[in-house]
């Protein structure tokens, strides 16, 4: 079952840019693209759990402010020569409004 | 008996529906069509070319008189139906008379959206929606002034038709690009420029704040930035509202429009709706393709056939001459998409397909759009693209592929643009002498001088050679910027000032960027191009920096930050290490230390907390140190003579007042300062990017210094007698050094590719040095601020988190 909760208007994300959001099992970075696409990726990077939201987003990507490694926002995959990936969560935008799926946010902690 | 149906409203989508009635049964219905407007049913779409003046009215003209009398319409125009009575099954015109329907069709269209702001019901203040509107602004003549508010569709094509007459028009836009919902930045910024070149004045990011008004009519608008624009007529196109008020009167199940379903038919069985005023679906339209579908399926529902209303894509074009532009499609939300770009700047072409699972969802096209029908198919059917992937941006007629011109850039370029910014020589110059002979880097460098000084230009001067003798001259690789584009820094730099670029976008396209926005290698340096070329018309862009300067304090190991408050020239007083002190109580601060930079860093404050201890900080008049910054880091100094024995000069006070001069702007790679009172050089001086020493008879600076990975001693750049003059030769140097060095070039680096002497011969001349010293100050004007106060008082919201869902999630 899904249940989207509304967590913020799309204007308060910078575009090209993240905001964090803190939740019971840890931080979630939600990031919004160029092209006002929203992505919701584990705030910590697979390399040295670097904050994401704090990265440089471009195109469908984000570079970690530790150590440069890029990661998908859709995949939550690192890209080229790195290997780890991130857990990713349904976002989507809905009159303005960012949305994430709270039912997939609790089931990591399971 | 044949049974009556009233229509209300004679627009677009009625029209279409009326002409799809007539044709399959013409005596089905007894009709009466009403509508507010005095006058049938015409091409509102065509208003545009009857504003500029390629249209009169009468071409525009979709039912005549004769048409209505020939096909038995009674006409009842110039007349709004005040109310409709679903009980008696009758509606109510505004002159009283009272009309039996068997079947309503209610087709009223949208009303344009004013802005409610204050001075909206001035005279003059109109929108753009019928022929008063079209005819009142083609009352306008050559010489007077026109604002547009809203630089979406319909905005522009205001702009522009008043623009083609004469007006002085300018459209205020509240985004960063135009018509932001069609299209991305890259084409919004080839439209704005096209439009500019009609003559249109555009401001983009621009918040209105009042309309202002004398005796009743409008005089001009008031921006939130204090701005003020005057005119004589302002329109405002800012979006429009499906007109419900009527069906919401009458009880009708009304949302944002008015509800149907897939029959057209509204929460009454005998009341069906078409056009803009209805929401099918949870959707609005806006465009006439789906209003036309619409059309067709309300005339079979009355007609007792079985039909239904689907939704599809849509597709934009604008339609102002000159400005080539189709969007289609959704690109954006949604996981998986992948894009193709292409980009021809020298024949300003932009091209963006948005692919999922090997299809097509949207396109956005500018300069080039003879294959936009044949793209729009492709995302209307769903056509699986994987085979044509490669060559798909290309377009149907293509087999086989050109490759993109690395060239395309340059060849762009006017004869007048400057390529050798030392000599001031031209690309024409630079042709003619390769037309002449010159046919290689070092016969064009005797003959013209180009590259001959600084060098930074070389890849350029090689390029023209490129495209002027074709073939017969082989580019040396450069080492380009990164995987976004072929072109090296010192191109790049080099073309965002002969060019005249003074935006991203702008660079990406006309320097043909391979990806949507760049990527975190070339952003950051852009932004520094851009800010130290541009420094009044740039706006800096936090999203391409690099978080330590995004948020102005340095990130740790663990995602917390360390505050370095500036102690300027290393002098402070108790009242300062008090607020230190209790700033790092307050906050927890883990570790105090002294840098070695001659002042004191709390290490590991949280990220949250960052704009409070800042405001804290600020209260006792201490500011930002930059310790993050590609920028103005410290000046040390040493005690001079107001201690010293040995002091020659005041090394302290210079320290501190290159410290004020400096603080606060951005360089290539960090800059570093230190001033010492003597040649036994206590403040380190020598191995400083710019270092001061005093002497009996003035002042050695000698720049070029390091003591990084690589160390470097300084190199004397000149003497000076006096304080004022090492202040200029500073600025002076750091300007030159600003505006030539590649991103990330410490100066010992820049010095290493331009030569010393090419950089003593700029500050030894007295005009270049006092030039180069007033643009430092000019952007100085900007720059030179504290971003902690800034952020705290107005960013502090974004440092916290975006929501807290511990709460939730504990439930
Ligand atoms: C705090 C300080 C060390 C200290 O505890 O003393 C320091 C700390 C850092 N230095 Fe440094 N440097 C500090 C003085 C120096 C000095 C000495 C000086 O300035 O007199 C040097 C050698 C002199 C020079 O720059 O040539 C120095 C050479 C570097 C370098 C190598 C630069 C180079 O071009 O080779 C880096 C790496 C870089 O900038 O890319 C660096 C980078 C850093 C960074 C910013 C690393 C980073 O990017 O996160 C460190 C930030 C730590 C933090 O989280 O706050 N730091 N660093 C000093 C701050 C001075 C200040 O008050 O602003
Ligand atoms: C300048 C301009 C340019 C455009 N360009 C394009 C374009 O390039 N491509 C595109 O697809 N679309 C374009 N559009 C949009 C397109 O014109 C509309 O989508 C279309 O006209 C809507 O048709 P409609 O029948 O729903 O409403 P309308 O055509 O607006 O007709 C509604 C009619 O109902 C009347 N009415 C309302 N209430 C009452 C009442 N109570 N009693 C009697 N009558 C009433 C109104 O007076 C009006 O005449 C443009 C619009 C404008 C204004
Ligand atoms: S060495 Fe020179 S500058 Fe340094 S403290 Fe002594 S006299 Fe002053
Ligand atoms: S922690 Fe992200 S790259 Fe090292």
């Amino acid at each position: 079952m899904t249940n989207w909760i509304d967590i913020g208007a799309l204007e308060d994300v910078p575009a090209r840019g993240a905001r964090m959001i803190k939740t019971a099992f840890g931080c979630v970075a939600v990031f919004r693209t160029g092209d006002d696409q929203v992505f919701a990726l584990d705030n910590a990077c697979p390399h040295k759990a670097g904050p994401l939201a704090e990265g440089i987003v471009h195109g469908t990507k984000v570079t970690c402010p530790l150590h440069n490694w890029v990661i998908s926002l859709e995949t939550g995959q690192a890209q080229g020569a790195d290997e780890g990936v991130v857990n990713t969560y349904p976002a989507r935008i809905e009159e303005g409004r960012i949305l994430l799926d709270a039912a997939c946010l609790m089931r990591r902690a399971a | 008996m044949t049974q009556n149906l009233v229509i209300i409203g004679a627009g677009m989508a009625t029209g279409r529906a009326l002409e799809h009635l007539l044709d399959a049964e013409p005596d089905a219905y007894n009709v009466t069509l009403f509508n507010a407007e005095p006058r049938g049913n015409y091409n509102r779409i065509m208003l545009s070319p009857v504003l500029s003046g390629d249209k009169a009215y009468d071409e525009i003209v979709t039912h005549t008189a004769e048409w209505y009398d020939e096909n038995g319409v009674t006409c009842r125009f110039g007349e709004k139906v005040a109310g409709i009575d679903r009980t008696a099954k009758t509606v109510t015109a505004a002159n009283g008379d009272v009309v039996p329907y068997d079947k309503l069709l209610l087709g009223t269209g949208s009303n344009p959206f004013m802005i409610p702001l204050p001075g909206h019901d001035l005279e003059g203040v109109i929108a753009y929606r019928d022929l008063e509107d079209t005819e009142r602004m083609m009352t306008m003549v050559e010489g007077q002034k026109v604002v547009v508010i809203g630089g979406g569709l319909l905005g522009l094509e205001a702009a522009a038709g008043m623009a083609a007459r004469g007006v002085d028009v300018t459209v205020v836009h509240l985004m960063g690009h135009l018509m932001e919902r069609q299209l991305d930045e890259a084409a919004g910024y080839l439209l704005r420029k096209a439009l500019i070149d009609k003559g249109i004045t555009v401001k983009c990011s621009a918040n209105s704040k009042e309309i202002l008004g004398k005796d009743g009519h409008v005089t001009g608008l008031l921006l939130e930035d204090g701005t003020e624009l005057p005119c004589d007529l302002l329109v405002m196109a800012v979006g429009i509202r499906p007109n419900t008020a009527l069906a919401a009167e009458a009880g009708l199940a009304v949302g944002k429009g008015i509800h149907v379903d897939d029959q057209m038919v509204t929460s009454d069985a005998d009341i069906l709706a078409v056009g803009e005023c209805v929401e099918h679906n949870g959707a609005l339209f806006g465009l006439v393709a789906p209003l036309y579908e619409q059309a067709k399926v309300v005339a079979q529902t009355l007609l007792g056939q079985e039909a239904a209303f689907v939704q599809k894509e849509v597709s934009t074009k604008l339609k102002v001459t000159g400005c080539d532009l189709f969007s289609a499609g959704d690109f954006a939300d949604g996981p998986g998409r992948e894009d193709i770009v292409f980009r021809d700047p020298a024949r300003g072409v932009y091209k963006r397909l948005v692919l999922e699972e090997n299809r097509v969802k949207g396109a956005v096209f500018y300069g080039d759009t003879a294959d936009s029908n044949w793209f729009f198919g492709l995302i209307k059917d769903g056509t699986d693209v994987a085979e044509m992937r490669e060559t798909l941006i290309f377009g149907p007629a293509f087999q086989g592929g050109t490759p993109l011109d690395p060239m395309a850039a340059v060849a762009a370029l006017p004869d007048d643009a400057e390529i050798c910014g030392c000599n001031g020589i031209s690309k024409g110059t630079i042709v003619a002498a390769i037309q002449d002979g010159a046919t290689d880097l070092a016969a064009v460098r005797t003959v013209t001088k180009a590259s001959g000084s600084c060098g930074t230009c070389t890849g350029l001067v090689e390029q023209v050679l490129g495209a002027t003798l074709g073939d017969d001259f082989v580019i040396p690789a450069a080492q380009s910027m990164c995987g976004c584009t072929d072109l090296a820094h010192e191109e790049v730099r080099r073309l965002i000032k002969s060019k005249g670029l003074k935006s991203m976008p702008a660079v990406w396209q006309e320097l043909g960027w391979k990806t949507t926005c760049g990527c975190h290698v070339c952003r950051p340096a852009l932004n520094f191009y851009l800010l130290a070329d541009w420094p009044v018309e740039y706006q800096d862009d936090p999203q391409s920096r690099f978080i330590n300067e995004r948020k102005h304090a340095n990130i740790q190991k663990d995602g917390t930050f360390s505050v370095v408050p500036r102690i300027w020239g290393g002098i402070t007083n108790p009242d300062e290490l008090r607020a230190i002190a209790d700033a790092a109580d307050k906050y927890h601060v883990p570790t105090v230390k002294f840098t070695g930079g001659q002042r004191i860093d709390l290490l590991g404050v949280k990220g949250e907390d960052l704009p409070h201890i800042w405001a804290d900080l600020n209260k006792a008049g201490l500011v930002s140190g930059h310790a993050y910054s590609k920028g103005l880091r410290t000046v040390k100094t040493c005690v001079g003579t107001d201690h010293c024995r040995f002091g020659t000069q005041d090394s302290t006070g210079l320290g501190i007042r290159l410290e004020k001069m400096l603080w606060g702007s951005w360089t290539p790679h960090k800059l570093k300062l230190a001033v010492s009172g003597c040649p036994r050089n206590c403040a380190e001086a020598t191995c400083k990017d710019i270092g001061v020493v005093c002497v009996d008879s003035g002042y050695q600076v000698s720049i070029g210094g390091a003591a990084g990975m690589d160390v470097k001693e300084t190199e004397l750049l000149c003497q000076v007698a006096t304080e004022d003059e090492t202040m200029e030769v500073v600025a002076a140097v750091t300007q030159l050094y600003r505006e030539n060095a590649k991103y990330l070039d410490r100066i010992y680096k820049w010095m290493n590719k331009v030569g010393l002497d090419w950089i003593k011969d700029q500050i030894d001349d007295p005009d270049t040095r006092r030039a180069l010293a007033d643009r430092f100050e000019l952007s100085q004007s900007i720059y030179r601020k504290d971003p902690w106060a800034e952020h705290a008082r107005d960013k502090a919201e974004t440092y916290q988190p975006l929501a807290n869902l511990t709460l939730e999630a504990a439930e």
